[in-house]
């Protein structure tokens, strides 16, 4: 609890915590219109998409640091000798990143994809989607972060260990919000990504930990 | 709780080089013991691996309860305080956050981080944050932790370096304090301890 506590504040306190990915996330909303043009048909199209992926995006900039500040200064030390298990700590810092810096963005979803020209019928799945799926990115983000503690050019490693991993979540939370604009059954993708998502929190704790294990030693 | 380390026929490599091999030594409560040695030798190594965060090359590090043989992850999950080079104090958090938290999360209270605090002579530093610390007012944070949250065998690194006369006194009976309660102290040192210590040397 304790932990939770500390790791909340400063997730909060991290380099303009989830401020900088929210800002990261519109100006990536903004410029998309810019980009693609601003003919509504086009961009009705593309924004349930893109708003996923630009959340996705913005996940992974503010998780890359998660493990290394610990582990530079120290305190990945003293998390380690302590009763409670590494696996455990692992679990507890990305699961204040997904209250952090998760729930705003997802809260942000749905704005988003309507402000781009999503119908407004489906901000909600939107919002469901994008809590679901940001659990998922934080906890297989974490797991890219722990594995590049100590090496040098971190970033360019967890973006690479990230990118297959962030790929089924994208795939079946866009599909669902596809399937329920075109009127098709949407439970399927949506359940697919709770799957993911649940899977990911119970097992990359344990990588995570033994990443971590590897780089004090 | 430990009631004494021993070490057999422990030997360290790391990053391809031997550190040391072959060293047995014994630690019992009440007891202090200043880990010399030249700049490279292994000192920190050997305290990392005391605390299981090192695997050692070979031999054997065991502690020992009242009752008999400890089992090592759980002495080190609850009976051990390692304070290394890096005190582990997020910079933009307060001191008072700090020690709280890492008293906390060691076993102690929020009323014993209150009483480190004083024991430190910290109070004054609590709501300012650890940025605007000087390095010595860092290291007695740090310290702090090891008076808020008791556990009996501390591992320290330089703990002193930094400190001025005053409060290496200050700490030095903390430590009395520490060994008479039955702690026990292992510390790598460059300059002599506060309190009565066995010398160990290592030596490559």
């Amino acid at each position: 609890m304790a932990l939770l506590r500390r790791e909340l504040a400063l997730a909060w306190g991290r380099g303009g915590g989830p401020l900088l990915a929210c800002a990261f996330y519109v100006t990536m909303a903004t410029l998309l219109p810019l980009a693609a043009g601003p003919s509504p048909e086009r961009l009705g199209v593309v924004a349930p998409g893109s708003a996923w992926v630009a959340l996705a995006l913005s996940t992974l900039l503010s998780l890359e640091r998660l493990f290394e500040r610990d582990f530079e200064d120290g305190a990945l030390d003293l998390l380690a000798l302590a009763p409670a298990p590494l696996e455990l700590v692992c679990a507890v810092k990305c699961l204040a990143q997904w209250i952090a810096a998760g729930a705003p963005l997802a809260l942000l979803a749905p704005v988003v994809s309507v402000a781009l020209g999503a119908p407004v019928a489906i901000a909600p799945l939107t919002l469901v989607c994008a809590l679901v799926g940001a659990l998922g990115f934080a906890f297989t983000g974490g797991l890219g972060a722990a594995l590049a503690l100590g090496s040098r050019r971190g970033g360019l490693l967890v973006a690479v260990i990230v990118l297959p991993l962030f790929a089924p979540p994208v795939i079946f939370g866009a599909g669902a919000i596809d399937a329920y604009v075109a009127g098709l059954g949407w439970t399927p993708g949506l359940l697919l990504l709770c799957a993911y998502s649940l899977a990911a929190a119970a097992l990359t704790p344990f990588a995570m930990a033994a990443a971590c294990r590897n780089a004090l030693s | 709780m430990i009631a004494s380390v021993q070490v057999r026929d422990l030997g360290l490599v790391r990053g391809g080089r031997r550190l040391f091999r072959g060293l047995s030594f014994g630690l019992q409560a009440g007891e202090a013991v200043a880990l010399t040695g030249a700049n490279g030798a292994g000192k920190t190594s050997l305290l990392r691996a005391l605390a299981g965060l090192i695997r050692p090359a070979e031999g054997h590090v065991g502690f020992l309860g009242p009752a008999g043989e400890l089992d090592p992850e759980e002495a080190r999950g609850r009976g051990l305080h390692l304070l290394g080079h890096h005190d582990g104090l997020k910079t933009t958090r307060t001191a008072w956050e700090e020690l709280s938290f890492q008293a906390l999360w060691t076993g102690g209270t929020e009323a014993s981080a209150r009483g480190a605090m004083r024991d430190l002579d910290l109070e004054r530093l609590a709501e300012l944050e650890v940025r605007m610390l000087s390095a010595g007012q860092r290291r007695r944070l740090a310290l702090a932790r090891l008076v808020a949250a008791p556990r009996p065998l501390w591992l320290l690194d330089e703990p002193l370096a930094p400190l001025d006369a005053a409060r290496r006194a200050l700490f030095g009976e903390l430590m009395a304090a520490h060994l008479k309660g039955g702690g026990l102290i292992l510390a790598a040192v460059h300059d002599p301890l506060p309190v009565p210590a066995r010398a160990l040397e290592l030596v490559a």
